[in-house]
């Protein structure tokens, strides 16, 4: 397992306790709510293809916990945890995930088409790559119409950047010098195609050699890396200089969709991946480095616990909606 | 024969079609500080087909959004756009080119709104050249307004005239919702009175009747319209009197008015220059045949082009699309196997 150093520990100094306790209070959210997403799933309450986010949850959280509210993100099939980073209401994710009528997205979209604009969250993605396009769109109307400093963040995984929409999207953004942040979480398979299978490089950061785009490829297990290296090309994207490139490697505990088997995977590079898991590793450099004690750890794990309980009874108990619904939303009725 | 009803009330200027599209997207960028258009060589360059023209000198770099040859980003960045408050032209520069990004259409403009719930609006409309009859061969021909019928969350219009160039543009873009507009090549060049009225609009979802007739419904819009339109007259001098209708709005369709006309005449044609098969055509034949069915007193006819890509050769080319004599030709077999009222 790897151990807390001294390196992290001096690292710790540049960052207050509340900032420090909030990051791991929503890495337990991510992780707590997706357990029981695993395991409600498997009970037959949620309908439909689920896709965790278990394992990826410093990414997610790193980079959130840089943005304003009114920065915008646009997500993929694996959303759960930039909803929750991004500050998104649990009890009406989780309804959404049992297609309730108190869902975020009235049970319209279910699990890979969450949006919450209340966040800035532009939707998770049930399209590979089809986020990447529309937060070009976010970051152009923000910068150049409406004229504000906000900037947009578009996670998606290491498949998505094999697609045409991904290169058309940096190409773009880098010429126009778009505030965009784009978030490459490597997880190390698209589907059960490994990296090396799919990509002529191991790192995925020279995918965007030829628009000039500055890239950094970082730890994303560890929060505090991808907090920094977000932070870095938040300020370079408000003060328009343009988007960044950050890799994010890292690990997905379950296969691509729960109830997949994970068989592509060897046990060995599993095991080694489990044993940096990020909540469990950041907890440890927390509680060693004098920080923080365990017990209050443990206190926030059961605060986030505590929350997901109360999200799945909201889930149980809202009803699910009308018939008549299903007809509703296409389009914005209105006169011309 | 003008248009009945709509604009003889307006006071009118004389111009083209392209130039009628160019200036209603004139007015609108003014009107609307955060409308843009978006699209390849809508720049300096003045447009792939001229549409555009000086609109970017007038408005420059940030409303008149030239790009690199990059369909699929087009469009998202104009949906981006619209979903965060600032609606979109989009440009593409022919439409068959919106195969290489009908995702964005068909999973993600389509779809957002009701996907999350109605919490986003999407104004924005999609503008593109259809059609043949200039030896453009097989991927630069072609109509595909039928793709966009069978999806719901976008409107689908197309002008057949300058006025309605304008009229449809205008009302598609202060429409909240996606909008495609398919305007025919041939429609450019078109000249004809447009109101100079810069609130001038035609409602989406309502047809005109183009030309009033007892015997038969011919339901044709864009190029085909005007051919039609001849045809109508050539049929005048056999003494078979036909009503002409434009459906101008193809998604939502204005049933009323057909099946109204249907309800006069007992026969229907329907006419469109892309592929009989899988057409809007079969659409149009099928509600008259539900909703209609007892007007009915003859067979419903369809016609459009031969089920081949678009020839290049200009002999195979006029062969393979609809001419004026293929609708003659339906009109009287359509009339000749019905029993006369």
């Amino acid at each position: 397992m790897v151990q807390p150093t001294q390196k992290n520990w001096n690292y710790l100094r540049n960052y207050d306790v509340e900032t420090l306790l909030e990051l791991y209070g929503s890495m337990c959210s991510i992780r707590r709510f997706e357990e029981r997403v695993s395991e409600l799933f498997k009970n037959g309450k949620i309908p439909g293809f689920v896709h965790l986010y278990l394992g990826q949850e410093a990414i997610a959280v790193g980079v959130c916990s840089v943005l304003q509210k009114d920065d915008y993100i646009t997500s993929t099939h694996r959303g759960h945890g930039h909803v929750i980073a991004k500050g998104g209401n649990m009890d009406r994710m989780m309804a959404e995930l049992f297609g309730k009528q108190t869902g975020c997205c009235k049970g319209k979209g279910g699990s890979m088409h969450i949006t919450d604009m209340s966040i800035g969250m532009l939707g998770a993605n049930g399209i590979v790559a089809g986020g990447l396009p529309i937060a070009l769109g976010a970051a152009y109307s923000a910068s150049r119409l409406h004229r504000t400093d906000q900037v947009t963040v578009s996670f998606f995984g290491d498949g998505a950047t094999a697609e045409g929409a991904f290169h058309e999207t940096c190409n773009l953004a880098a010429l126009w010098k778009l505030p965009i942040i784009f978030v490459c979480e490597n997880n190390q398979f698209g589907v059960g195609t490994r990296v090396s299978d799919s990509s002529p490089f191991p790192d995925l950061i020279h995918r965007v050699d030829g628009y000039g785009i500055p890239a950094v490829s970082v730890d994303g297990n560890e929060v505090l890396a991808v907090r920094e290296a977000a932070q870095k090309a938040v300020v370079n994207a408000r003060q328009g200089r343009g988007p960044t490139f950050i890799e994010c490697k890292t690990w997905r505990h379950h296969g691509h969709f729960e109830g997949e088997d994970p068989k592509y995977r060897k046990a060995s590079e599993h095991q080694a991946w489990m044993a940096r898991d990020p909540i469990e590793y950041f907890g440890r450099m927390l509680v060693e480095s004098g920080v923080v004690s365990a017990d209050l750890l443990a206190m926030i794990d059961a605060e986030a616990l505590t929350s997901i309980d109360q999200a799945v009874r909201f889930a149980e108990e809202s009803p699910y909606p009308q018939l008549a619904e299903a007809l509703e939303d296409t389009f914005i009725v209105h006169g011309v | 024969m003008g248009y009945l009803g709509h604009v003889d009330a307006y006071s009118t200027k004389g111009m083209t079609g392209i130039a009628a599209i160019r200036e209603t997207m004139r007015q609108e960028l003014m009107r609307d500080p955060l409308l843009f258009l978006i699209g390849e060589e809508v720049g300096s360059y003045g447009g792939a087909n001229g549409v555009s023209g000086d609109l970017w000198e007038q408005f420059g770099d940030t409303k008149v959004r030239n790009t690199p040859i990059s369909e699929t980003a087009i469009l998202g960045c104009a949906l981006g756009a619209a979903m965060t408050g600032c609606p979109a032209i989009a440009e593409i520069m022919f439409s068959d080119f919106l195969a290489v990004c009908l995702d964005q259409v068909f999973n993600q403009i389509t779809k957002i709104r009701y996907m999350s719930g109605g919490q986003v609006e999407v104004p924005l409309v999609i503008r593109a050249p259809i059609g043949g009859y200039i030896g453009a061969a097989a991927q630069h021909s072609q109509c595909v307004e039928s793709w966009f019928v069978h999806m719901p969350g976008i409107k689908v219009v197309v002008p057949s005239t300058p006025a309605d160039a304008a009229g449809l543009l205008r009302a598609a873009i202060r429409d909240r919702n996606p909008v495609i507009y398919f305007e025919h090549k041939a429609l450019y060049k078109m000249a004809g009175n447009v109101p100079t009225d810069p609130d001038y609009m035609i409602p989406i979802g309502k047809a005109a009747i183009v030309r009033q007739g007892r015997d038969v419904t011919v339901v044709a819009n864009s190029l085909q319209l005007e051919f039609t339109l001849e045809a109508a007259e050539r049929l005048a001098g056999k003494g078979i009197q036909v009503e002409v209708i434009d459906p101008r709005t193809l998604s939502p369709l204005d049933e009323e008015t057909i099946l109204d006309s249907v309800a006069k005449t007992h026969h229907l044609v329907v006419v469109h220059e892309a592929w009989v098969t899988g057409g809007y055509g079969g659409e149009i034949a099928a509600i008259v045949a539900d909703k209609g069915f007892s007007s009915l007193h003859g067979p419903v006819k369809r016609v459009g082009a031969k089920q081949v890509p678009i020839p290049f050769s200009p002999p195979l080319e006029n062969y393979v699309l609809p001419e004026v004599e293929d609708i003659c030709q339906a009109v009287e077999e359509c009339l000749a196997k019905g029993d006369k009222p």
